[in-house]
C-alpha cells in the first residue's frame, strides 16, 4: 500500500468513514466452483432501483474503492446500467467475474467506463483442471479469452487463483500464464466456509506442505528468509491495534440488502431495504462491538507468540464461533511459514490426546 | 493569462471528498492523489464553464486573505499540474461536464 494510501486510510479511520466497500449484486452463477462458499439461488435480490439508491448512500457516505462481486455479475442482466451510475458517482470501481460472459463488445464498454481493475478466477492452466472446478466444459478457454479482449484494451486484469488440493500443484504456471497474457497474478491460500456455516468445503484445503511450499516460493512472497522468520515480541502498539478494516473503513452488502463487516464475515449488521446505510454504518450494535475489539482483546491470541505477525481473520474466527477467537486456518497458516505452532493449536494438541493405551491390569493409562 | 482558461474535472477518474480534503485516482495509471481544502474548492468548481479566473476571484480570494495575482498562479499550476495526469480538462473554450465515455443518454 503507498503512503498516501496509507495515511488517506488513518484519516478515514479517524473520521468514521467506508472508504471501501463490496457489494454481491447476485450469488446467482454460471460456474459451480466446488469451493464456493455461496448458494447461487436468487433469494430476492436488490432491484436496479434499489441499488441505485444504495449507491447514491455509499458514495455520500465517503466510499471510494467499490467492488462489484457475485456470484457472476454478468448475469445481472442490468449490470451495465449499475456499472455505469458507480461510475457517474465517481467510485473506483474494481470488477471480479469468471468473464466467461465477457467477450470484445462487453469488454469495450468496461473500458468506456474506466473501470479501474478486473479480476478473473483461474484455477489451473490446464482445462481439464480448471473446467473440473468449476464444473463448466471450457471455461478456462472461455476466462482466457475474456482476459485477451480486456488486455486488448489497456484494462487492469487480475488472474486470482486459489490454493486447493485439485490445483496445487498448478499455480506457478497460472502464475506464468497471467504474466503472458500481461495481467497481475494473485493467489489466496484460503477456502471459506459456506455461508450459512457447513465448513465440509475445507476438506479442500491444500494442507500443510502445499502452504509451506507457497509460503517459501520468492516470486510470491519476496524474501523468503524475513517472510518466513520466526515470529517477534508483541510490542505495546500491538496490543492496541485493530484486527482488521471489517468494519472500521470496509463493509460487504450482499444481493438482499445485508450489510456485514466484510464478505468474510458474516455478522448482521443491518439491511438497507429497511434502514438508509449511513444510519446502519454509525449505528449498529453488531458493527460497534467489531469496532470495539483490539488484539490485546482477543481471548487466545493475545497471549501468542504470533500476535504481531498473524494473518488472523476475525470473520474466519467468527464462523468458528467466536469473532475475539483464533481462526484454525490462520494458525495453520502461520505454522507453515514460521514452523513455530500457534497457542491455539498447541491447546488442541494438548487436549486432544490421540492414543490412550491400556497395558494391562495393574498399570497406569497413559496418553502418548 | 491571455485569455479565458476553461477548466473541468475528466470523468475518468475516481474521486471523493474525506473531511476537507479530496482524494483522487487517476483513471490513465491508477495514481492517487490529494487535494488540499483549497485545491478541492477549485475542483469542486472545475465544471467547465466558469473561467479558472472567476473560480479563483469567487471561490478563494473571497474565502481566503489571498492577493488575487498569487492565487491565480498557484490555482493555474495547480490546474496544468492536475491536467498533465488528465484528471482535469483544460480550455480556452467553455468545455462544459463532460459525460462519462459510454454513458448513455437519457
Amino acid at each position: 500500500m503507498s503512503s498516501l494510501m496509507v495515511e488517506m486510510s488513518a484519516k478515514a479511520l479517524e473520521l468514521g468513514v467506508p472508504l471501501s466497500a463490496q457489494i454481491d449484486l447476485t450469488y446467482r452463477c454460471n460456474e459451480r466452483c466446488v469451493h464456493c462458499y455461496l448458494d447461487h439461488d436468487d433469494h430476492g435480490e436488490m432491484t436496479t432501483g434499489e441499488l441505485k439508491k444504495l449507491l447514491d448512500e455509499l458514495a455520500s457516505a465517503g466510499v471510494l474503492f467499490l467492488t462489484l462481486s457475485g456470484g457472476e455479475i454478468l448475469l445481472r442482466k442490468d449490470f451495465f446500467e449499475i456499472l455505469e451510475y458507480a461510475r457517474a458517482l465517481t467510485f473506483c470501481v474494481k470488477l471480479k467475474t469468471n468473464a466467461i460472459l465477457i467477450r470484445e463488445a462487453e469488454a469495450e464498454r468496461i473500458r468506456l467506463l474506466n473501470v479501474d481493475s478486473i479480476q478473473v478466477s483461474i484455477y489451473s492452466h490446464r482445462p481439464e483442471v480448471h473446467d473440473a472446478i468449476t464444473k463448466v466444459p471450457g471455461s478456462l478457454k472461455r476466462s482466457l479469452d475474456a482476459i485477451r479482449f480486456l488486455k486488448a484494451r489497456g484494462l487492469k486484469v487480475i488472474v486470482a487463483d486459489v490454493l486447493m488440493r485439485q490445483n496445487a500443484e498448478d499455480y506457478p504456471q497460472v502464475r506464468a500464464l497471467a504474466e503472458e497474457l500481461g495481467a497481475e497474478f494473485t493467489l489466496d491460500p484460503t477456502i471459506t466456509p459456506k455461508m450459512d456455516g457447513d465448513r465440509s468445503v475445507l476438506g479442500l484445503n491444500a494442507g500443510e506442505i502445499a502452504l509451506q511450499n507457497v509460503f517459501r516460493d520468492q516470486a510470491l512472497v519476496g524474501n523468503v528468509e524475513e517472510f518466513c522468520a520466526p515470529p517477534s515480541k508483541a510490542g505495546a502498539d500491538d496490543f492496541e491495534a485493530l484486527p482488521c478494516s471489517a468494519g472500521h473503513t470496509a463493509c460487504y452488502i450482499s444481493p438482499y440488502g445485508d450489510v456485514y463487516p466484510c464478505v468474510q464475515f458474516p455478522l448482521p449488521s443491518g439491511n438497507v431495504r429497511r434502514t438508509p446505510f449511513l444510519e446502519i454504518w454509525r449505528h449498529s450494535e453488531a458493527l460497534k462491538e467489531v469496532r470495539s475489539i483490539r488484539l490485546g482483546d482477543l481471548t487466545t491470541c493475545s497471549h501468542c507468540v504470533h500476535l504481531a505477525g498473524c494473518t488472523r481473520c476475525p470473520g474466519l474466527a467468527f464462523m468458528e464461533g467466536d469473532m475475539r477467537g483464533p481462526s484454525v486456518q490462520d494458525c495453520e497458516k502461520s505454522f507453515a511459514r514460521t514452523g513455530v505452532a500457534s497457542v491455539n493449536l498447541l491447546s488442541k494438541k494438548s487436549s486432544n490426546p490421540t492414543l490412550v493405551q491400556i497395558q494391562g491390569l495393574g498399570t497406569c493409562a497413559t496418553a502418548a | 493569462m491571455s485569455c479565458k482558461l476553461y477548466v473541468a474535472r475528466s470523468r475518468s477518474v475516481a474521486a471523493r471528498k474525506l473531511g476537507d480534503e479530496t482524494l483522487i485516482m487517476s483513471g490513465r495509471d491508477s495514481t492517487l492523489f490529494t487535494l488540499d481544502e483549497v485545491a478541492t474548492i477549485l475542483w469542486e468548481a472545475a465544471d467547465g464553464w466558469k473561467p479558472l479566473e472567476e473560480i479563483v476571484e469567487e471561490k478563494i480570494c473571497r474565502e481566503f486573505e489571498v492577493e488575487r495575482g498569487e492565487a491565480l498562479r498557484d490555482a493555474l499550476a495547480l490546474v496544468e499540474g492536475l491536467a498533465e495526469h488528465g484528471v482535469l480538462l483544460l480550455s480556452n473554450e467553455p468545455l462544459g461536464e463532460p459525460k462519462l465515455q459510454g454513458q448513455v443518454e437519457r
